[in-house]
């Protein structure tokens, strides 16, 4: 009964866009069963947190304005008299921070599975500068409340970006468009989180899907060991399977969103007050701390350099680093596991783990 | 040409001339020289003079006690020199006034000052009494201490806002000293005890001390009469409303000082609503018992003030509960404000003694206080419906997830089989 009804439309489709090349590679397309099967699943719900995002965000446009006089009021006026404007501002932000949360846990699972091996190099790029990307939303949305934490913490932020050498006076002014946090700033940043980081995340995220696609998933070194020795990993359909274990997962991370936002509203705190003295105990979101720590720990001079510079030197360097770990670590795709590289990626995840905690005492 | 010579040279003088000045010897000061070589009090001028305003102000020891300082021989001190010596207790305001009432003379240094301290001392308790020849009292040196004067506004100074109930205190709190004058000597204690000290001690320099109520140089106890206008020069809008009231009249009459009343006069304590009513800690029944209009009138008002604040409190207490449970209450919060504004009204009306006036306001705010209270009680409907809404959504979302289990396990074990 289904099928006859479905059927003639994917014809009639499959005439004019050719789909049935998208359905037979979906009929073949599976899904390696091993132990390491649940990691699998954080890419799917980073995609549907994304997904949430862009739709609570177009909602959120409806009614926000980005100016200094108005951003605060406007979002005021979301959460107390919109029609469910709470539950979108309040899903907005929270879907945020735990899209940033699945990003990480996907990017050091693909680390420690190795996924990143040849012939996935670009696959891990565009999944890198997709997380760079998404934590540029986070930063650039955090202000658009136009609230006194925002204000002050994106006023330190930016300040950070100062300190680079050279470039740094530069990008200080293009970030905050002109030598302080103002309404140019909001302006700019509305920008950045509205047009330019969808646009970037757009054309990254197809570029990162089209690979995962082409390459089909990947799987850990031992599994592929296995497989060369005769016993290859039993695989399940992709499309109903793995796709049906998909949506249990995005319908559970709903009810966590929905849950968060009816008894963890998202503040609203103050109104920004530039001339007001910054309030204490000023600091990023959470996923930027394990940075500022790192730079308050810092010495006032190491060697030559200024302790904040040679911090953001040293945090440049490794973010290269990291995304050069496919070309690195080249014999991982011979099927070698490297030790030094997993220590590499158990000392980042400590590093970072350890500093956002110590921020947070 | 010509141009380029004339600023060369002008270039060298501007460089040699300084140098000229910088080399030269200091001008003679006999009285310095001799008296720092002196030792015991008479050495101490010159160890104080070098902080004194006077000396930074270009003056030396000659130009308050005559003298040659250019003669190194003792004739510095001789009549013939115009040398008048250390002035006696009673000489000393006129001997600072030849300089401090020549307005002329006062204005190269300062074209806001004043010239007018003498004549102020003369018509003060302290000037009047060294007239008629008591040597006990305060005179400029005993205020501004002397050879090391310091200006008003620097915080060493004896006469600086922060230091002048100490330095007032240290005739008027020592009993031995005021022994014969009949005068309390425990102002200064109870003054430690205001709220004009605490302000003062917490850095706000304009806070009354002795001297804004009493005077400086005409230092004068302020008259019954004078009270109201006294505190009035500061709390302007208190003194309108008590001018106005029916107690001005009926103070007047029964000899009662205004503000001091209720209020004390050294130990003027922060106010609170006990004081007003017919309580034992109202200040209202020192004066009203039951069956006069004033009584009825105390009642009324403290219990006006209490109903507001009793709204009040039941408003802050459901705004905090929503506001803690995440509820965005921040309009009704600022509402609330001017519900505290206006018991804020209220109490300051209370000084027009008509509790008619003081209703106007508590009405207010009782009125603000219900409307907020309301805005309190729909944000905690409104966060129970999102947490029902949240049930219920949540009952589908696990149906769902449970069909979409039962599909897969229906779907993998007919594919098994």
């Amino acid at each position: 009964m289904k099928n006859s009804l479905i059927r003639p439309i994917l014809n009639w489709l499959d005439e004019r866009f050719g789909t049935g090349s998208v359905e037979e590679f979906l009929r073949h397309k599976t899904v390696p069963i091993h132990r390491h099967t649940i990691w699998y699943y954080f890419g799917g719900m980073t995609l549907f947190l994304f997904i949430v995002q862009v739709l609570t965000g177009i909602l959120l446009l409806l009614y926000y304005r980005p100016t200094p006089e108005d951003a605060y009021e406007s979002v005021q006026y979301i959460v107390t008299q919109v029609r469910f404007g709470w539950l979108i501002r309040s899903v907005h932000s929270w879907s945020a921070n735990l899209m940033v949360f699945t990003a990480f846990v996907h990017m050091f699972s693909v680390y420690f599975l190795k996924a990143y091996r040849k012939p996935r190099e670009l696959t891990w790029i565009s999944g890198m500068f997709l997380l760079f990307v998404v934590m540029g939303f986070g930063f650039s949305g955090y202000l658009l409340p136009w609230n006194t934490l925002a204000f002050f913490a994106t006023k330190v932020g930016t300040e950070m970006a100062g300190a680079v050498p050279f470039a740094g006076k530069w990008m200080l002014t293009f970030l905050r468009g002109g030598e302080e946090v103002t309404g140019a700033t909001l302006t700019r940043f509305f920008g950045f989180h509205v047009a330019v980081l969808p646009g970037l995340a757009t054309v990254l995220l197809a570029m990162h899907l089209l690979l995962v696609q082409q390459l089909g998933m990947s799987v850990p070194p031992s599994v592929e060991r296995a497989a060369a020795e005769g016993k290859p990993a039993p695989v399940m359909p992709f499309f109903p399977n793995f796709l049906l274990r998909d949506i249990i997962g995005w319908y559970a991370a709903l009810g966590v969103l929905g849950a968060l936002a009816a008894i963890f509203p998202w503040e609203l705190g103050a109104k920004a007050d530039p001339f007001a003295a910054a309030p204490a105990g000023i600091r990023p979101e959470w996923y930027f701390l394990f940075m500022f720590q790192t730079l308050k720990f810092l010495p006032a001079k190491i060697l030559f350099l200024e302790g904040e510079l040679a911090g953001i030197l040293g945090f440049s360097l490794a973010g290269a680093v990291w995304i050069a770990v496919p070309f690195l670590d080249y014999r991982a795709g011979f099927g070698r596991v490297t030790r030094f590289f997993t220590g590499l990626g158990i000392f980042a995840l400590g590093f970072i783990v350890v500093m956002s905690a110590l921020a947070l005492r | 040409m010509r141009v380029s010579v004339t600023l060369s040279v002008a270039f060298f003088m501007g460089l040699i001339l300084p140098l000229g000045v910088a080399t030269a010897a200091p001008p003679k000061n006999s009285c310095i020289a001799c008296h720092a070589e002196l030792e015991g009090p008479q050495s101490e001028p010159v160890k104080k003079f070098e902080s004194d305003i006077h000396r930074q102000a270009g003056l030396s020891c000659a130009d308050c006690h005559g003298g040659d300082p250019a003669d190194e021989s003792m004739d510095a001190m001789s009549r013939a020199k115009g040398f008048r010596g250390a002035p006696k207790k009673a000489q000393v305001p006129d001997f600072c006034a030849r300089c401090h009432s020549d307005i002329a003379y006062m204005h190269r240094f300062n074209p806001k000052m004043r010239a007018d301290q003498l004549s102020q001392y003369l018509t003060s308790v302290h000037g009047k009494r060294l007239k008629a020849g008591d040597a006990k009292v305060a005179a400029c040196v005993d205020c501004h201490s002397v050879h090391d004067i310091l200006p008003a506004r620097d915080t060493r100074s004896p006469v600086h806002p922060t230091n002048v109930a100490t330095t007032c205190g240290r005739c008027h709190a020592d009993a031995a000293h005021m022994k014969g004058y009949k005068i309390p000597t425990d102002q200064v204690e109870k003054y430690g005890k205001s709220v004009h000290a605490e302000l003062l001690a917490s850095g706000d320099t304009s806070a009354p001390t002795c001297s804004t109520c009493h005077g400086n140089h005409g230092a004068t106890p302020p008259g019954i009469s004078s009270v109201a206008n006294v505190c009035g020069t500061c709390h302007v809008f208190f003194m309108q409303l008590f001018e106005k009231s029916p107690h001005q009249e009926a103070f007047a009459k029964m000899g009662l000082p205004g503000c001091v009343q209720c209020h004390s006069n050294h130990e003027i304590v922060k106010p609170n609503d006990d004081w007003v009513g017919v309580s034992s800690t109202a200040v209202c029944v020192t004066c009203h018992a039951a069956g006069d209009k004033g009584f009825a009138s105390a009642q009324k008002m403290a219990g006006d003030l209490a109903k507001v604040k009793t709204f009040l409190g039941r408003a802050e207490e459901i705004l905090g509960t929503a506001e803690r449970s995440g509820m965005e209450v921040s309009t009704p919060k600022v509402e609330l404000a001017n519900a505290h504004e206006a018991l804020i009204k209220a109490r300051v009306n209370v000084h027009s003694f008509n509790d008619a006036e003081v209703q106007k306001q508590t009405d207010q705010g009782v009125e603000i206080a219900q409307k907020t209270y309301q805005a309190g009680v729909a944000a905690l409907a409104e966060r129970d419906v999102r947490r029902k809404g949240l049930g219920v959504s949540l009952i589908f979302i696990v149906l769902a997830i449970s069909g979409l289990y039962w599909k897969i396990r229906q779907m993998e074990s007919g594919s098994r089989g």
